[in-house]
């Protein structure tokens, strides 16, 4: 699943869908934690509790990173990540 | 009943990646991470597959879908993907594979391991050890992380705040 994050990542271009990727490859790397807490220790719970707090803090960035792209697209009026290569002044 | 789902998983973020229509990615997004949470209620542990379903894909995928809507026409396709792009980011997610794969499969011995046997959460303990300001617990990572949501918060009605 991650790799399938990467991949999609690197190659769209459409910006919503780059970070679709992006949860991707938070989930996954997400469930690693929670096997490895499950399977090699299964008294203590820690990885569970970082994966609690990497879900919140996935939550925040996917809403700032959106509200970037609202923005972006007022000013642009396209998502494409190829076609903003200009500066503001 | 573990390969249904982690097949499902796999064959729906690749889905995701691939398709040309946003929305549809949008919902296959949303397949994947119901596949999570069903790995995480056969792991034991329901609160976190609870929050899972609560926030990753009832919030954000319709964040989601709202941003979609806002910004493109869900009619249109995204245009097809140029060779050379598509060239790097397969040579970078097999390269991924590979390493992970190799790190993986030569420390582990076993691949199909039973779970080992652990009590249940108890809601109560997972509370306490979230709140507690003992040796193991949780309360400053749990402060930082509402400091972290509360700037997110200001941030974002910042940032698309109408002119």
């Amino acid at each position: 699943m991650f790799c399938c994050g990467v991949y999609g990542f690197i190659t769209r271009k459409n910006m919503i869908a780059m970070l679709v990727s992006l949860e991707l490859m938070l989930n996954a790397v997400d469930i690693n934690f929670v096997v490895f807490n499950r399977f090699l220790y299964p008294e203590q719970t820690e990885g569970m509790f970082f994966t609690l707090f990497a879900i919140a803090i996935a939550a925040a960035e996917t809403a700032l990173a959106i509200a970037i792209i609202i923005n972006i697209f007022r000013a642009v009026r396209n998502i494409d990540v190829r076609s903003l290569n200009e500066m503001k002044f | 009943m573990y390969f249904i789902v982690a097949l499902s998983m796999i064959v729906f973020s690749a889905m995701a990646v691939t398709t040309r229509k946003i929305l549809r990615a949008a919902t296959y997004l949303l397949f994947t991470l119901f596949a999570g949470a069903v790995v995480y209620f056969m792991l034991d542990y329901e609160f976190l597959g609870a929050v899972q379903i609560a926030v990753y894909a009832g919030g954000i995928v319709v964040l989601f879908v709202f941003a979609i809507l806002l910004t493109s026409r869900p009619g249109d396709n995204s245009e097809r993907l140029t060779s050379k792009s598509r060239v790097l980011g397969a040579v970078a997610a097999i390269a991924t594979l590979v390493i992970t794969g190799y790190a993986l499969i030569s420390r582990v011995s076993v691949a199909l391991a039973p779970k080992p046997e652990m009590q249940a959460l108890d809601m109560q303990q997972l509370g306490s050890t979230l709140m507690g300001t003992g040796d193991g617990q949780y309360l400053l990572p749990f402060e930082a992380v509402s400091v972290l949501l509360l700037a997110c918060i200001i941030g974002g009605v910042v940032v698309a705040r109408k002119r």
